[in-house]
């Protein structure tokens, strides 16, 4: 750490000071170094989680045969317990160990270490109190705790690849009384490194939604009333209570389940449990079905967590880049706080088939079709907004105008998984897996690009490569499509979404239990199509890198010409971000506003008495 | 760079950022508690049996008295920060962390209770149950679980040791869960090759030492966080009474607030544990 006099100062000076590395990129307290790391962090997970998908394809569309490089690597890391030897002695077949924890930390990786943290850490401190015209979040030391519980938590994580027994091996949603008698001999096992990363990202995420919602109750800028809030904001606000009253109840059962697994308590263990043919000497007497709807009170408003900042994005991109104001902007204000509500009540259609009972199932699934509404209701106001417009094309465009099939898609193959019946047949199907992909992949994670692409200018003061930002979209956008839609067909034909041989099993049965070899043949072109997706996201990795110091340079703090606060700030933002006290004195979308110079009105412009000539053209 | 409304209060919603922050950070430990109350419903529910009055209901409804006086001392004190009368301030919080130090106290005295409290079948069906003796001759830890199943001796135990416990013999495992007023413990000894299983009531031994040690853990992880805070203000960061007694007294109503919550939870605890 560079010597730096600083330290007096430092409450008073603004923009001047000039702290050391450690304290200005590690140890910082400045939302947009925050927001910076959270996004590096999660993207590098986000790769991570992704590569172990694209091992596990691997296995599901060459069962039994040596990975070809890698194998032999991840037999040299892991040992071989976990790495084996196929039939001709080459050594890297994935073990159903190794496979089984693959499985359980792509989902963890992926949902609470890569695109929450994405979406919410990186995207909600960078955007949200320049949006709000802040000159920082209310807490930032608490904001700088909050990384450092993510980033210990995620490190805890993929440290248990490395603990004897390997890392959790019972899925994401760790599910009781699995996750308690896997590994029970070894002591701490990997289940026990995840429920303690859990914990960690738990207290990230609370303590970061604390600080969210009280920067967005307490540091508007003056004049920036509720209805006023730029949609993304909402969005994030939305989001906030989402993890704020959800997750609570997955650290109980975290807790419950840690208990469960070093104190021999029986919470999620019944009465009678045997394992290997040996009953367990425990108390007894615990419900797995108690695990479930704890994991499942936080899993499903979790997906809204995953959604509503990518709604919140692509609103952004999709105003700024059609010129005009977003139609429906209160309904959609609405519709994103019926579905706060509404996600608190919707969990048990995760638990259908568990035996919970039909009156209950019927009650969930009455919520579960509620809750498509004001989905539907924010899609069809985003879909509408394109009517009529001169639409740029630019590559943040092009990720945020994909979304919108893509999510409609996932979300529109979700209703048969809500309703009791048909979801009998799909349960636990490939269906299952191509429906919230839909939703998550080619939706958030394109929305999540649309804003990397989007507002990389701003925190850098260049831009990304068009060109290649263009590559990087078309390529991915195909490439997603040939993963996921095959997998409908698959699921719909009764692939189960567990087969470590990925069908080879059923196959073989033949006749009524059987599936064709069509079916089954599918999975080697969708993990074809896998790793050529791992290799268009090349051009990404390396633009988002060369950009920093070689891309095009902005000519003005408000490259895309757009309305909200953010632009008015210099480029890249300084510490305490605006120059000056900002005051706003319109809506958030005033594109093309009729009499007005520009197309795009800024928040912050005062109001001029203007001559009437259609109407009054001032909304607010 | 100053964040705004740190401690002046923003007009529009009348509060401070910290009391926005910890009214939600309260919220979401509601949700906490909630979702382990829950769980204590849904496992009650299933139970075949379930204990009345096992544990000491004197013991809970001291405890109780404890927390509500520390309220008390809590708003007193911060009520003497507002006036501006800083060592009456000092007085009542200080009775405030005694509080908790006698709360913690007693609690750690229940515990250590229930993990020499043991429960013995022998191998002619025998129950009985009582707390362990030091003329005790088999090596015994608390945290084993269970000591001995099957009449499988622990690790380093000889077939001569004896185990001794101040206890009874209940008819049957109802009994245990609702003695009777009026049974009598006395001095038992017993040889250890004649146990058959030897389990003390930590929280492995039934569902309700299990959600009894699990609520009461994490609630007395909250008194202590709540006394090392209000300690914090107290010495080391008095200071700042000096330099700014509006942030001071903010923190204090802050740290009041979460002191309150945890008082609240042990009102609902102590019911639900001890009474009903």
């Amino acid at each position: 750490m560079q010597p730096t006099t600083h330290a007096d100062t430092h409450a008073h000076t603004s923009n001047h000071e000039e702290p050391g590395f450690w304290q200005k990129y590690i140890f910082s307290t400045d939302h947009k170094i925050i927001g910076i790391q959270y996004g590096v962090t999660a993207l590098m997970f986000l790769f991570l989680g992704f590569c172990l998908m694209m091992i596990m394809r691997w296995q599901l569309a060459y069962p039994n045969h040596a990975v070809p490089v890698i194998g032999k690597l991840l037999y040299h890391v892991l040992g071989e317990d976990m790495v084996g030897k196929d039939a001709a002695g080459n050594v890297g077949v994935i073990m159903p160990d190794l496979y089984n924890s693959f499985g359980a930390m792509h989902g963890t990786i992926m949902v609470f270490l890569a695109i929450v943290p994405l979406a919410f850490g990186a995207f909600g401190n960078f955007v949200t109190p320049l949006q709000i015209g802040a000159p920082d979040m209310t807490f930032p030391r608490v904001n700088m705790v909050s990384y450092q519980f993510y980033f210990f938590g995620g490190v805890l994580m993929l440290s248990s690849f490395f603990i004897p027994g390997g890392a959790a091996k019972s899925g994401w949603t760790s599910y009781s009384p699995l996750a308690t008698v896997s590994d029970m001999g070894q002591h701490p096992n990997g289940q026990t490194f995840w429920i303690m990363g859990m914990v960690c990202l738990i207290s990230s995420s609370l303590l970061g939604a604390v600080n969210f919602i009280t920067t967005i109750i307490q540091l508007r800028a003056k004049g920036l009333s509720w209805m006023r809030l730029p949609f993304f904001v909402w969005a994030q606000f939305v989001t906030a209570f989402l993890l704020l009253l959800a997750f609570p109840p997955l650290e109980a059962a975290s807790v419950l389940q840690l208990m469960d697994n070093l104190l021999h308590t029986s919470f999620f263990l019944p009465t009678g449990l045997v394992v290997s043919g040996q009953a367990l000497h425990i108390s007894g007497g615990g419900s797995p079905l108690l695990w479930q709807h704890l994991f499942w009170f936080l899993g499903h408003p979790e997906v809204y967590v995953l959604i509503l900042p990518g709604m919140g994005i692509v609103t952004e991109i999709l105003a700024c880049n059609t010129r005009k104001p977003i139609w429906g902007y209160r309904s959609m204000v609405y519709a994103v706080l019926v579905i706060g509500f509404l996600s608190f009540i919707v969990w048990a259609h995760h638990m259908y088939l568990t035996g919970m009972g039909t009156r209950i199932a019927t009650f969930f699934q009455t919520t579960t079709m509620m809750i498509s509404i004001p989905s539907v209701v924010i899609l069809t106001a985003l879909f509408i907004s394109l009517w009529g417009a001169s639409i740029r094309f630019n590559t943040p465009m092009l990720f945020a105008l994909a979304f919108l099939p893509m999510f409609g898609i996932g979300g529109l193959t979700g209703l048969p998984l809500g309703f009791n019946a048909s979801d009998i047949h799909l349960h636990d199907t490939y269906y299952v897996i191509a429906h919230f992909h839909y939703i998550v992949a080619p939706g958030t994670i394109f929305a999540l690009f649309a804003g990397i692409y989007y507002w990389y200018p701003k925190a850098t003061g260049r831009f990304m490569n068009e060109f290649w930002g263009r590559v990087h979209f078309g390529l991915s956008f195909l490439f997603m499509n040939l993963i996921f839609m095959p997998m409908f067909y698959q699921g719909m034909e009764g692939l189960s979404r567990r087969m470590y041989d990925g069908g080879a099993t059923y196959e073989a049965a033949g006749g009524v239990v059987g599936l064709s070899k069509y079916v089954i043949g599918l999975n080697v072109p969708i993990s074809h199509a896998v790793w050529a997706l791992g290799l268009s996201q090349i051009p990404f990795i390396i633009n988002f890198f060369w950009s920093v110091n070689r891309g095009k340079k902005v000519t003005s703090d408000n490259p895309w010409d757009a309305t909200t606060l953010e632009w008015q700030t210099p480029t890249p933002p300084p510490h305490g971000n605006f120059v000056k006290q900002l005051e706003v004195f319109r809506g958030p979308y005033e594109y093309s506003v009729p009499g007005h110079s520009t197309d795009f009105t800024p928040q912050n412009e005062p109001e001029k008495p203007e001559p009437l000539t259609h109407g009054n053209p001032v909304r607010s | 760079m100053e964040i705004p409304y740190a401690v002046k209060p923003r007009p529009d919603t009348g509060l401070y950022n910290a009391k926005v922050g910890i009214w939600l950070f309260l919220a979401s430990e509601v949700m906490l508690f909630g979702a382990l109350f829950c769980s204590y419903i849904l496992l009650r529910v299933n139970a075949t049996d379930w204990p009345h009055h096992w544990l000491n209901i004197w013991l809970g409804m001291t405890n109780t008295i404890v927390l509500i006086l520390s309220s008390v001392t809590v708003v007193l004190s911060w009520s003497e920060l507002k006036m501006g009368r800083f060592n009456r301030y000092r007085f009542y919080q200080a009775i405030t962390i005694i509080c908790a130090l006698v709360f913690l106290g007693i609690k750690s005295f229940e515990y250590h209770d229930k993990f020499i409290h043991y429960q013995v079948i022998l191998k002619d069906g025998t129950m009985i149950d009582g707390h362990l003796q030091k003329e005790t001759t088999m090596p015994v830890s608390w945290h084993e679980q269970p000591v001995i199943v099957d009449g499988k001796l622990p690790r380093g135990a000889k077939d001569t040791d004896m185990v001794t416990l101040d206890g009874w013999y209940p008819p049957n495992e109802g009994e245990v869960w609702n003695p009777p007023l009026n049974h009598e413990d006395k001095k038992i000894e017993i040889p250890a090759n004649k146990i058959k299983f030897m389990e003390n009531y930590g929280p492995w031994h039934t569902t309700y030492t299990a959600i009894y040690f699990t609520l009461t853990g994490l609630h007395a992880l909250h008194v202590i966080a709540g006394a090392i805070v209000i300690f914090a203000i107290w010495g080391p960061l008095a200071k700042v009474w000096e330099q700014d007694p509006e942030r001071y007294t903010n923190r204090v109503e802050v740290s009041g607030l979460f002191w309150h919550f945890v008082d609240l939870v042990w009102i609902f605890l102590f019911p639900v544990l001890y009474l009903l």
